[in-house]
């Protein structure tokens, strides 16, 4: 009854923390103190439990010959074959070709992302034209808002054989066209650029605002002191974004396994083959397996892979940086 | 998530710029800095121009000479097909609109309120429910439990809502609510209580008029990601659903053959006579233009969002 009215410490003074309870009457005093909270917080734990939690015990298809046409039930009653999903993705190097592209891919990635964007917010902080900086600002991060079906649109208007302008400009002065969408080789530049291109707006945001928080008199102190512009951004400025970068970069290394699908799908090309050895990705396979030849299991078996060993590197890279860095832990 | 020790960004006279000092590897450095950002910036825009350009050009001249930075012929032949009959990329804007209005609404509301909520720090079950939120990102079933959930679980395939309840909230527009919201002080929360407010009216009427920049910044990663979704589009919606959400409808376009000569037949345009590259570029730019022309109005809001987003640690 008085619910709503211990809810309400209108006589109590409100303790600066409130400490838990333990035993069945602390559980239900607690519960009757954050009530409102918990009520705010259900929408949430309702979806997640839903679209997150519910999905996970169906990652035991890894383990079983799943049919389609057994529906949601036949994950658990198909029969059992431990591990000949892994096995098979194993024989055929098939594991090993996407776990290549995928870490290779993202590594390089993250470090040119992060060293471009950490480059563009320093000379950002260079520029004194408050307009200029706007307006490139602005024009940089543009890219960020472009869904990847058009920057597929993008790619196919700059690389296409016949009528890409790459390929006119290379003609107009006199060479060969290249056939981009033929040869492996080039799309690991392609698709970094891609990356770039698409990232480094936001990216240099984020440093920017790193760097905004710097205090001038530092930078004013090594001035006078004779530091020129470069040391003061070798001595002073990167190690003062080093927490930034560390925290992106933690946030980062647990997707190491996890692909960009939209940008790889649509660039790439759904299904071109030919680009397969340097552009197959963990997501594109997975994807295959559930669209085009429904072997549902062997698309779990390469999620639960992935989904173990990030949750693993996790764990790891978190522990590494609490070692080293404290501060910049993410739990 | 436990670092952020909020700092208020200084204050504009103390920022890190010594623009006093122009010794000789300032100006190069600052020469280098004007170069480079004016070049990259025009790299940005450089394929915006080549979309609309190609979509205004004679179809014959793009088929001969291919792509190029300035028509020779000028033609609004694909915008008068794609027009001709509107009612597909109508339906297609209808759905787009709808859902992402809907999608930004509910999913900014129970955003906020799940941000407020986990970071007052006299909620005993926080560090739980942040912790049953951020696993979702560590460990997930996958594409194919998933999949199979909505398909064969909800009946949810050629539904509208197969696109719009699985986005409609994310752990990381969570996580960042919760560090925003933490800049306001806990003792406005605090003398509420003592007024006799409850949780939720705190919330209604004190925490969200104060958190514009913030429900700004996150109501738009929202809505870009509503407006630019494909994949769960693709995965769900099968040639059944007559109107395909916008980018959806331009990836058929564009890959499917007979998405194009579908739309030749609602025209009445015998399909050799369609212009096909410039008809896929047209539809591209019917597909971003709104976002572009929103875009400079918004992206002020979406800088100072990421920025105070990003004042941490």
């Amino acid at each position: 009854m008085n619910m709503t009215q211990s809810a309400k410490p209108g006589t109590l003074p409100v303790p600066p923390k409130v400490r838990k309870q333990s035993g069945w009457s602390g559980f239900c005093k607690n519960m009757r103190q954050n009530k409102l909270l918990l009520i705010m917080c259900l929408p949430a734990i309702v979806f997640f439990f839903i679209f997150s939690y519910v999905p996970m015990p169906g990652i035991f298809l890894a383990f079983v010959d799943y049919k389609y046409n057994l529906g949601i039930l036949g994950i658990f009653t198909s029969p059992f074959v431990g591990f000949k999903n892994f096995e098979a993705l194993m024989a055929n190097g098939k594991i090993w070709i996407l776990t290549r592209n995928t870490v290779l891919y993202n590594l390089v990635f993250l470090t040119t992302s992060n060293i471009m964007q950490i480059a563009v917010a320093l000379m950002l902080n260079e520029i004194a034209s408050r307009w200029f900086r706007k307006v490139s600002q602005t024009i940089m991060l543009l890219p960020h808002f472009i869904s990847w079906v058009v920057v597929g649109v993008f790619a196919g208007s700059l690389l296409n054989t016949d009528k890409g302008i790459i390929n006119s400009l290379i003609r107009a002065s006199g060479g060969e066209g290249i056939n981009f969408y033929a040869n492996p080789a080039y799309w690991p530049w392609i698709l970094t650029f891609v990356n770039l291109w698409k990232g480094i707006g936001y990216g240099s945001i984020v440093y920017f605002a790193a760097i905004m928080g710097i205090d001038a008199e530092i930078m004013e102190a090594a001035a006078i002191d004779g530091a020129n512009a470069w040391q003061r951004i070798r001595h002073i400025m990167l190690p003062l974004l080093k927490n930034t970068f560390i925290m992106l970069l933690l946030f980062s290394v647990g997707g190491i396994l996890r692909g960009n699908f939209g940008m790889f799908y649509n660039i790439v090309g759904a299904s071109n083959a030919v680009l397969q050895d340097s552009t197959d990705i963990i997501e594109t396979f997975v994807f295959r397996a559930l669209m085009n030849n429904f072997n549902f299991s062997q698309g779990s078996a390469v999620s639960l892979y992935q989904s173990l060993f990030g949750c693993l590197l996790v764990m790891a890279s978190n522990a590494l940086v609490r070692r080293l860095e404290p501060d910049a832990a993410l739990f | 998530m436990a670092n952020a020790s909020v700092k208020a960004p200084a204050p504009p006279h103390m920022r890190a710029r010594v623009h006093g000092i122009d010794d000789r590897s300032s100006i190069v450095l600052k020469t280098i800095s004007y170069i480079f950002v004016s070049v990259f910036s025009i790299l940005c825009l450089v394929p915006f121009w080549l979309l609309v350009v190609a979509s205004f050009t004679a179809e014959s001249e793009i088929i001969v000479s291919g792509y190029a930075f300035w028509p020779d012929t000028i033609s609004g032949r694909a915008y008068e097909i794609l027009f001709l009959s509107p009612k597909k990329i109508i339906g297609s804007y209808v759905v787009t609109i709808i859902l992402t209005a809907v999608g930004t609404f509910v999913g900014l509301i129970c955003t906020a309120m799940t941000g407020y909520a986990l970071q007052r720090p006299d909620f005993v079950y926080r560090n739980r429910i942040s912790l049953y939120i951020y696993f979702t990102t560590l460990f997930s079933g996958g594409v194919v439990p998933f999949y199979l959930l909505i398909v064969v679980g909800f009946g949810w395939k050629d539904n509208y809502l197969s696109i719009l309840v699985p986005t409609i909230l994310s752990s990381w527009n969570i996580i960042l609510m919760k560090n925003f919201t933490r800049s306001i002080p806990h003792s406005i929360t605090e003398s509420a209580l003592i007024d006799g407010a409850n949780d939720f009216v705190i919330f209604l009427k004190i925490i969200l008029p104060m958190s514009a920049p913030s429900l700004a910044t996150v109501g738009l990663f929202i809505a870009l990601g509503y407006w630019n979704e494909w994949y769960n589009a693709m995965l769900f919606l099968t040639q059944k659903t007559t109107y395909k959400p916008l980018q959806l409808f331009l990836y058929e376009i564009i890959n499917k053959a007979a998405a194009l000569r579908d739309s030749a037949a609602q025209a009445n345009v015998p399909p050799q006579d369609l212009p096909g590259e410039s008809l896929k570029m047209a539809t591209a730019v019917v597909a971003t233009g709104p976002i572009v022309l929103v875009y400079p109005f918004i992206q002020r809001y979406f800088i100072k969002g990421i920025t105070i987003g990003a004042v941490k640690g």
